[in-house]
């Protein structure tokens, strides 16, 4: 009896395994449209910051053409870089571009920009009673540089004149880790607060000692949280996730505006488009335009030589700019303008398939 | 070498040349390329690495040892990240060196043989840990009452010279070099210990009697006749432990803090090669991610010196033990 109830207790598991196996097999076979490019797998790594965004959409664009896999690696915008220009992926995901020194040693030879969406990078702080705090980018600027550094500060003041300000210390919390957060947050404020940041940009820079560092945008979140009086950068996602308040930033027509995937969206059709479609909407101008606004992009060769690869990664580009940018939103990221998107998808016809 | 060919079985001696010396010959040739092969891969990495990281070296020069790591404006002086390796290093041997003789002397001399295994167990059983979930739980659990405490032990020491320049400014969120070197001192606890203990051992039963026969309390015993006898390995077991924590890389970069200076404050943030390397590579590109692979050449070159010196020093404690015994 006991012998029976121990095979029992092993055959009901197994039993349910084979069964949701050959169910999802049947599901897969039965859905949808045939698939039409593949099967080709996609080795891709990059930029962590549009990776909750790209895992979605590489999905979405599974259910549609199962014979293509997709895996993004994440690592970061310049591992992908690295991985891209050693031919060790098949397109790369990047915050930022490739400085022009390190164009030379692109294995690969002729490659492409593909804008794929945009994000707002919030300021988010920890203050009870204090919402929808404003700041522009030089008070915001000396608050990162400790140059201002408790919260009834006259400058914060002067902005806020209805917030309830006490002088709680001021904690600056940015990344441990190197981040293109970091690079575009710093660029930002060497572009809106020029004379007043003097820390430079960069996927790290050189803080003041007595700041904090949290692991990740979650990490940096979860500091925020944690500490009365901490502002820090965050992304949008993460932001919105852990329940931050977020403060306006003003932007260059001089009005305040919260952190949404509109007002990312108004800032990228402000930013000037150059004809490799790459463009900067850090400080973009137009009233309704989100001045922190972090582009990125997925890095491509021109010449494909294993044409299931080439063709796998043209279907997925015309995925990203078809349904992809319906789904960005849902995922708190900003879909691409019009114009820009009309260029993306000409540009993608650009790659050439042996 | 020489076999009375007529005594051996008649099996090994048929044909030119017994069998049992081509089996030996193949196993000291295999043996040989299981011998060189660690050295030839130690070469590989020391080549590649010191190329990779030739652009930091010659752009920097001897810019490379200032106290001035700023990424944004392409200085990587890597002195601050020298100083929080030795730092948090020695910040966990302090704490952990102490603990790992208590526990190996109350294994090997206190404790009642019964619950010896079980206690030898549990201990081995924190290297088992990932370090990554020792980073983990500092981050999660630690942080928050180390900030506190820190916060207290600044105010109680404010007015003390020399302790409030070394408890200045205490992290606000717990991350810091006292926090790092304190997670590192319980990963090397495990291997501290069990060499100890080890070296416990092997003090002669006799020398032990000997010492409480002329009526020494078990501590005088300890004193007079297992400190001596294993100072030596009491070194090397230190040493050890100084090796696994300048390398120590994640749990490191998880609650360190990632600020990188030279400072005397260890309850600020700080940083250390490994976990500079593990935090920054990711988005780093040009002579930031040749700095990067150099920090790891500069790691290397220390844990080879301090290596070198462990056994320096080992080597004249068995000289002066041998002396005094």
């Amino acid at each position: 009896m006991k012998r029976i109830s121990a095979c029992l207790r092993w055959l009901v598991p197994a039993a349910l395994i084979v069964g949701l196996v050959t169910s999802g097999a049947a599901v897969a076979g039965a859905g949808g449209a045939p698939a039409r490019v593949g099967p080709a797998t996609l080795n891709a790594s990059g930029a962590t910051f549009p990776q909750p965004y790209y895992e979605e959409v590489i999905g979405a664009f599974k259910a549609k053409e199962s014979g293509v896999t997709i895996n993004y690696a994440g690592g970061g915008s310049g591992k992908g870089r690295q991985d891209f220009s050693d031919q060790v992926v098949d397109f790369a995901g990047s915050d930022g571009l490739f400085k022009p020194e390190d164009t030379a040693n692109i294995k690969g030879g002729e490659f492409l920009y593909f804008p794929t969406v945009a994000a707002p990078v919030t300021v988010s702080y920890n203050l009870k009673g204090v919402k929808g705090l404003r700041l522009s980018a030089d008070t915001l600027a000396k608050i990162f540089q400790g140059q201002i550094k408790s919260w009834d500060d006259p400058a914060i003041k002067a902005e806020n004149p209805r917030a309830k300000l006490l002088s709680t210390a001021i904690t600056v919390v940015h990344r441990a880790d190197g981040s293109g957060t970091t690079e575009n947050f710093t660029k930002y404020l060497t572009a809106a607060a020029p004379g007043v940041w003097t820390l430079g940009s960069g996927s790290t820079v050189s803080w003041g000692s007595d700041t904090q560092a949290g692991q990740g945008n979650s990490g940096v979140g979860q500091v925020i949280k944690s500490t009365d009086g901490a502002i820090g950068y965050v992304d949008f996602a993460d932001a919105k996730a852990l329940k931050l308040q977020f403060a306006s930033i003003k932007n260059q027509d001089g009005k305040y505006v919260a952190p949404s995937t509109k007002a990312t969206s108004a800032a990228v059709s402000k930013a000037e488009v150059k004809t490799d479609l790459t463009y900067n909407p850090l400080n973009a101008a137009g009233k309704d335009a989100y001045p922190i606004a972090a582009p990125t992009w997925i890095l491509v060769y021109k010449n494909q030589t294993d044409n299931a690869k080439g063709d796998a990664i043209k279907a997925f580009l015309n995925f990203v700019y078809g349904e992809g940018q319906k789904i960005a939103p849902s995922v708190d990221y900003a879909p691409l303008p019009k114009s820009l998107l009309d260029k993306a998808k000409a540009q993608v016809k650009q790659i050439a398939v042996a | 070498m020489t076999t009375d060919a007529s005594s051996l079985p008649k099996s090994l001696t048929k044909g030119s040349r017994p069998p049992g010396i081509l089996t030996d010959r193949t196993f000291r040739v295999l043996a040989l390329i299981a011998g060189l092969a660690v050295l030839v891969i130690l070469a590989l990495i020391a080549i590649y690495t010191t190329r990779e990281a030739l652009p930091w070296f010659r752009e920097e020069g001897f810019g490379i040892f200032t106290d001035n790591w700023d990424p944004a404006k392409n200085h990587f002086g890597a002195l601050g990240l020298i100083y929080g390796t030795l730092l948090v290093s020695v910040i966990a041997l302090v704490l952990a060196v102490p603990v790992s003789i208590g526990i190996a002397l109350f294994v090997t001399e206190v404790a009642p043989r019964s619950i010896r295994r079980p206690i030898v167990y549990t201990v081995d059983l924190l290297a088992a840990i990932p370090s990554v979930v020792y980073g983990l739980w500092a981050l999660l659990v630690l942080v928050e009452p180390l900030a506190s405490l820190f916060e207290s032990v600044s105010d109680a020491t404010a007015s003390i010279p020399i302790l409030n320049t070394i408890f200045a400014d205490p992290s606000s969120s717990g991350r810091s070099f006292m926090t790092a070197g304190i997670i590192v001192a319980i990963m090397i606890t495990p291997i501290v210990t069990s060499i100890t203990r080890e070296v416990f051992a092997t003090v002669p039963e006799s020398q032990k009697e000997a010492a409480l026969a002329v009526g020494a309390t078990r501590w005088e015993m300890i004193r007079g006749a297992v400190f001596p006898h294993s100072r030596s390995g009491m070194v090397a077991a230190s040493m050890i432990g100084l090796g696994r924590a300048l390398g120590e890389t994640i749990a490191v970069a998880l609650i360190i803090g990632s600020s990188q200076r030279v400072t005397s404050n260890i309850l600020g943030p700080g940083d250390t090669l490994a976990s500079v390397i593990a935090n920054q590579f990711g988005e780093a590109s040009g002579t930031h991610r040749a700095a990067l692979i150099g920090c790891g050449v500069v790691l290397f070159a220390m844990t080879i010196a301090i290596g070198m010196a462990a056994r320096a020093v080992v080597a004249r404690a068995e000289r002066r033990s041998a002396g005094t015994t």
